[in-house]
């Protein structure tokens, strides 16, 4: 960390590497990012935004519709609608971050480790066991994550994330194996250098732009997965505010009549994971087009 | 033709992943914190006799494989244990709630594949605003998760046009039929829209060949043109996106299940993880993962018969 940031010229050209890509998606690209940014923020500084207590509750006020400050309404419980989105940002981002940073990095070692053992025991060894991952559905193993750990968003997350990481590492492998076969790994290893350094150094690096855009990807996956678990009842458990959790809570709304809650954190779910398919869709066109 | 040494390979593959994962499953109960008599009766206080009863059916005092070995033999046999809450053999439960989940799933795998293709291909034929329309659309589609279709799809044609019963399963296959058409779409509609815009992007490519353009020129009836140039070239990437997504279907069903109030696997599944009836839990992820499994391989064979290179082993 330390040798990075003592070097701001490196960061900057890192930080222009990084709008470089994101300019290269295109005005679509660009109107996704902010939409991201957006959430991202509201999801961190969420309990500073809320207009009202998203837990208080009033019983006189149940399925009243918009009134006065309260734009979207109250819900089945007579809480602020709005507060309650706002609030419930944090835990419908937070789930997926920690899914996408732990398949990420397990996901990348695993492809890195078999790639560079390409075509030896060990690669064969991570492919096949992957391959039987793969026979684990996410929302299965969330299930059995929460039977046996008992529900709470940590289950569904760890849960989500080994389901994520055989799909990760697959893509990466191959990407890491068309770096690996290239001539200056080769004059690398040559002149010595081990095979952590140019893994660090060099085919991470180069292999940045698709771990992005496969992140991204994965991102609004993720949400929409433990926005399902959630909305089971096996996630993030109420009261605690979460997209997945208004909708369940305000799905008797619905059948009497009072549909804008539920609507409103189907419609928040649906928007962040738009941004992220559509983005990440342009990441990987963009990377497919570098790498030609 | 069969590629009987592809069939073969998978064949143990399949037996590899479904070995693995009934172990996984197994092994859950040592996972979880608490003694294993603890988790089995779901951290209720039963009598002495109850527990005795817990440990000689799980073989608790014998070495853990044994105790697997013990409990994968009972399951081939068709005994998947208790149901501490239910009071009720978890194969019998099973049999009970299979026909609406296997129903739900097929019903949705025919949309899927039905509709998914066809308007790929109408889109993928047809330049224009019907193309430019669809691309939209299918972009927000393939985005919907499952549970916020339900919710919209209650609320437009249960509650507002009242065409369709918001809740439950109804009686005799008729009805059946009509309740199930909902969670069918809600189920489907992500699906339906990915295998769309695959098959709207393959029919493109394929119309671009050299090949099709030959056989335009030579005057090729349209509706053969598109059966025997179009559509058989363009039926692999199509296959196999139908294959994944409709596999997939198999662990969202429980989803619509819970948002829908129908009694399948998938909601006994969430129920029993609620009340940590684990037998249950375990009994159910088992044939979840086995049918995945299933469907998967099968995909893959039908893969390699449209695609007989992947057979030989040829890389692209």
């Amino acid at each position: 960390m330390s040798t990075v940031a003592s070097s701001p010229a490196a960061a900057t050209a890192k930080h222009s590497r990084g709008l470089a890509l994101l300019r290269a998606t295109g005005p679509v690209g660009i109107a996704c990012a902010v939409i991201i940014a957006v959430a991202a923020f509201v999801a961190i500084f969420g309990s500073w935004l809320v207009p009202y207590d998203p837990y208080v509750s009033n019983l006189s006020l149940v399925w009243v519709g918009p009134l006065g400050g309260h734009v979207l309404g109250f819900d089945g419980q007579g809480r602020d609608v709005a507060s309650r989105l706002i609030a419930g940002a944090g835990n419908s981002m937070l789930g997926p971050m920690a899914v996408v940073v732990f398949s990420m990095t397990i996901g990348s070692a695993l492809a890195l480790i078999a790639a560079w053992r390409g075509g030896g025991v060990v690669d064969s060894a991570i492919s096949s066991g992957l391959d039987i991952l793969f026979a684990f559905p996410g929302i299965l193993l969330a299930v059995l994550a929460a039977a046996v750990l008992g529900p709470s968003l940590l289950a569904a997350s760890i849960a989500i994330a080994i389901a994520y990481t055989p799909y990760v590492a697959r893509v990466l492998r191959g990407a890491a194996l068309k770096e690996r076969r290239q001539l200056y790994v080769a004059a690398l290893e040559v002149q010595g250098a081990s095979a952590t350094s140019i893994c660090f150094r060099h085919l991470i690096p180069n292999m940045l732009p698709l771990i992005i855009a496969q992140a991204t990807i994965n991102f609004g996956y993720a949400v929409v997965d433990l926005a399902a678990i959630s909305y089971l009842g096996l996630g993030v458990q109420p009261p605690h505010a979460d997209w997945g959790v208004m909708i369940s809570e305000n799905q008797s709304g619905i059948l009497q009549g009072y549909p804008l809650p539920a609507l409103a954190a189907g419609a928040c779910i649906v928007l962040v994971v738009v941004a992220f398919n559509l983005l990440g869709e342009r990441l990987f066109e963009v990377t497919k087009q570098q790498s030609r | 033709m069969v590629p009987w040494r592809f069939l073969l390979r998978r064949l143990v593959m399949l037996c590899g992943s479904v070995v693995v994962a009934s172990f996984l499953v197994f092994a859950a109960v040592d996972v979880a914190p608490g003694t294993p008599l603890a988790v089995l009766s779901g951290g209720r206080s039963i009598s002495p006799a109850s527990l005795r009863i817990l440990e000689a059916r799980y073989h608790l005092n014998e070495p853990f494989f044994t105790q697997y070995w013990y409990w994968v033999n009972n399951a081939l046999h068709g005994d998947l244990g208790i149901s501490i809450t239910l009071r009720e053999n978890v194969s019998t439960l099973i049999a009970q709630r299979i026909w609406t989940t296997a129903g739900l799933v097929l019903y949705a795998s025919i949309l899927v594949v039905v509709i998914g293709v066809a308007i790929g291909l109408i889109a993928g034929l047809r330049r224009g605003a019907l193309d430019t329309g669809m691309v939209v659309v299918t972009a927000g589609a393939a985005a919907l998760p499952s549970f916020v279709a339900a919710i919209v799809l209650i609320f437009v044609f249960a509650v507002r046009l009242r065409w369709f019963p918001a809740l439950g399963n109804g009686v005799g296959l008729l009805s059946n039929v009509w309740h199930f058409t909902l969670p069918a779409i809600a189920l489907a509609v992500s699906s339906m829209a990915i295998v769309s815009r695959v098959t709207r992007a393959a029919v493109r490519e394929e119309m671009g060949r050299e090949h099709v353009q030959t056989a335009v020129s030579r005057g090729i009836p349209t509706g053969q043109l598109i059966r025997r140039h179009v559509l058989r070239n363009a039926a692999i990437p199509i296959t196999t996106v139908s294959g994944i997504t409709v596999a997939s279907l198999i662990a969202v069903a429980a989803v619509v299940e819970v948002a829908f109030g129908l009694n399948g696997l998938g909601a006994l599944m969430v129920q029993s993880a609620e009340s940590k009836d684990l037998a249950v839990v375990q009994g159910i992820a088992l044939l979840l993962v086995l049918a995945f499994v299933i469907v998967n391989t099968l995909v893959d064979l039908l893969y390699a018969m449209l695609d007989p290179r992947v057979s030989v082993g040829a890389k692209a």
